[in-house]
């Protein structure tokens, strides 16, 4: 094929799109960077009024500590304010709501994908206007009834209520991928005899693993991010990370510690930064996979 | 699928959205209904020194008790839905007869608190979606020229800011831009004044908060786009070229259409995301200057130590008209789309 005037680029559009693209590198990565890096220093130079460079140098963290790197923030949020308790909360809730969101998730997701009755679209769209619901309007739901049935503040009620608020956007998402697995593969099993629970069973779930871990991974996302939920159904024993976080703004104000709630952000962060380190690839065919069905 | 195979596989997924999606929606309606006791108060009388003087007092076992016997409250009908704190019709009608400029009867109804919620909630949905889907066809079109070997790495940064927990991603950008942080203190200098802070005017909160949303959100169409780009025919492009039309014409012509139907994806997607925005807010600590609608419903009922649940009910009752009307016309087309499908 000949190249066209229009093919050949000019240095100009190169050098456009270059520093645009460097500029959104910048931008996407340059808050993340340099709180990493604040979150090693004292406060007086991570908020430092006089001069910015000393966040990056860390002069008043020599002063005060002697060396250019203090942990005194980890230190603080994790063994001081017992932030490892929250983590292993987060763990917990974000382990069994993940669990049982793809078990329901699957079995579910499945069903509409092969039932070709008008219901199956109807189901859809409910989930559809679900997953539109604010959490905070639910939450408001949850908490009378909770109270009065004693099951407020429990690790299990929270993971169930996610489980629930996690069903729409799963049905959608296995759905879509169960619709990309041939029907004929668990037809002519149930020709030979199967049931349509052992056409699932033996022929399905060997195939499913690729759509069903992107999809976890977005169940991941949304019970590890969540804040509205975990803030107003947990007691303080039980919090987990993201709302603790967000109760040291409130209760830490003294100099020094608003180090822990930086310390303690960029704890939650690393998970989440080595899960696009190993699952780039899913995560991006995770949110296309939506918009090509769509 | 035979229909009770399908009800059994669908069973527990649909049992967990009935219970704890469907059912809250009408305890909200009904909480909405009802209003919180009043105190019990009882005449006592407190004998000083010299004399005795009634005066009332709390009956708090009394409260108690009464609360003990309706968790609900006492019951008021609409009465929540029109006060000052909600639709407050009363305040809007007198508003709407003293103002003479609509922008004056819009600065009353920024001190109604419903209202305040609602128009920088509107605001914030209408201003981030149309933003974040033109910056992310940029991004997408400007990735998608560099070498493949830097297209990983882009794409890998590109999604830290969508990926990370709303309320961390935004303290972080708050941690820059206070008074204090790199961006807030770079400000001060610039301007030459010491005393500039974004969180102490209303505009500046607002931009802050509308900056933030686009940061968040703009990876999210950006792979998409992305996505879509490379499935855009070369022959069409091609065809395009020979018949001489520009770089521009070709994206205008060609990639543009071709990405319609991803642009209403995504702008579904980020309708119902920014309508329910919540965590910028409360990691901002903005609320004195914006509000959205989740946020007065998390006040009411983690704010006091009281929860507020016929003013959160209400509330959220307001806010699920709000998600209906704006998912209509997508459910709408979708119906229409479905139907055509099946003709």
């Amino acid at each position: 094929m000949s190249t066209s005037v229009a093919d050949r680029k000019s240095k100009g559009l190169i050098w456009f799109t270059t520093s645009f693209v460097v500029l959104w590198v910048f931008i996407a990565a340059g808050p993340f960077l340099w709180t990493v890096w604040g979150s090693f220093k004292v406060q007086p130079d991570f908020f430092s009024k006089s001069d910015w460079t000393n966040a990056i140098y860390g002069v008043m963290t020599k002063a005060e500590t002697g060396s250019a790197f203090t942990g005194a923030g980890y230190y603080g949020a994790w063994v001081e304010q017992e932030f490892w308790r929250n983590s292993i909360n987060t763990a917990i809730v974000v382990f069994f709501t993940v669990l049982i969101s793809l078990t329901l998730g699957t079995l579910g997701g499945y069903a509409l994908a092969r039932s070709g009755y008008r219901y199956a679209f109807w189901l859809l769209m409910i989930a559809l206007v679900f997953r539109a619901m604010p959490h905070a309007t639910l939450v408001s739901g949850y908490l009378l009834p909770f109270f009065e049935w004693n099951i407020w503040g429990r690790l299990s009620t929270t993971i169930i209520v996610l489980v629930a608020i996690n069903q729409p956007f799963t049905l959608w998402m296995l759905h879509s991928f169960f619709l990309n697995i041939p029907k004929d593969m668990d037809e002519s099993a149930m020709v030979d005899g199967c049931t349509r629970f052992q056409a699932f069973r033996y022929v399905i779930i060997p195939v499913m693993w690729p759509g069903v871990i992107t999809t976890g991974l977005f169940s991941f996302l949304l019970a590890y991010n969540d804040f509205t939920i975990g803030a107003v159904l947990l007691n303080s024993e039980n919090q987990t990370m993201v709302p603790k976080i967000a109760s040291f703004l409130g209760t830490v104000r003294e100099t020094g510690d608003v180090m822990f709630a930086v310390a303690a952000a960029v704890s939650a962060l690393v998970p989440l930064f080595f899960l696009i380190l190993f699952f780039q690839r899913q995560i991006v065919s995770g949110l296309t996979a939506g918009a090509v069905k769509g | 699928m035979k229909h009770r195979t399908f009800f059994w596989f669908i069973l527990p997924s649909l049992a967990a959205m009935i219970l704890f999606i469907a059912l809250p929606t009408v305890s909200v309606a009904i909480q909405s209904l009802f209003v919180e006791h009043e105190q019990v108060m009882v005449e006592v009388e407190n004998c000083g020194p010299f004399k005795c003087e009634t005066v009332l007092q709390v009956d708090n076992e009394a409260t108690a008790a009464l609360q003990e016997d309706a968790p609900l409250g006492r019951f008021n009908g609409l009465g929540t839905y029109t006060n000052r704190k909600h639709l407050a019709f009363e305040q809007v009608g007198v508003a709407w007869n003293e103002t003479e400029s609509l922008g004056a009867f819009l600065s009353e109804l920024l001190n109604l608190p419903f209202y305040k919620a609602l128009i920088f909630t509107l605001t914030f949905t209408f201003v981030v979606t149309p933003f974040v889907i033109v910056l992310g066809l940029g991004v997408a079109l400007a990735v998608n020229t560099v070498p493949r070997l830097f297209k990983g790495p882009t794409i890998f940064v590109s999604l830290l800011p969508m990926i990370v927990t709303p309320l961390v991603g935004a303290l972080i950008i708050f941690w820059m831009v206070d008074a204090d942080g790199v961006i807030g203190a770079t400000l001060q200098r610039i301007f030459n004044n010491p005393n500039l802070s974004l969180k102490a005017s209303m505009p500046l909160t607002w931009i802050m908060l509308i900056v933030y949303g686009i940061w968040s959100s703009t990876p999210f169409s950006f792979i998409v786009f992305y996505a879509g780009l490379q499935t855009v025919p070369k022959e069409t492009l091609e065809a395009a070229k020979i018949d001489g039309a520009s770089r521009w014409q070709a994206i205008r012509y060609v990639v543009v259409p071709y990405m319609m139907p991803l642009v209403v994806f995504i702008t579904l997607m980020q309708l119902m995301d920014n309508f329910r925005v919540l965590e910028p807010i409360v990691a901002f600590q903005a609320s004195a200057k914006a509000t959205s609608l989740s946020w007065i419903i998390y006040n009411d009922l983690r704010g006091g130590d009281i929860p507020q649940f016929g003013s959160a009910g209400a509330t959220s009752i307001l806010t699920i008209i709000g998600v209906a009307i704006l998912l209509t016309p997508v459910l709408i087309r979708t119906w229409r789309d479905f139907n055509r499908k099946r003709a």
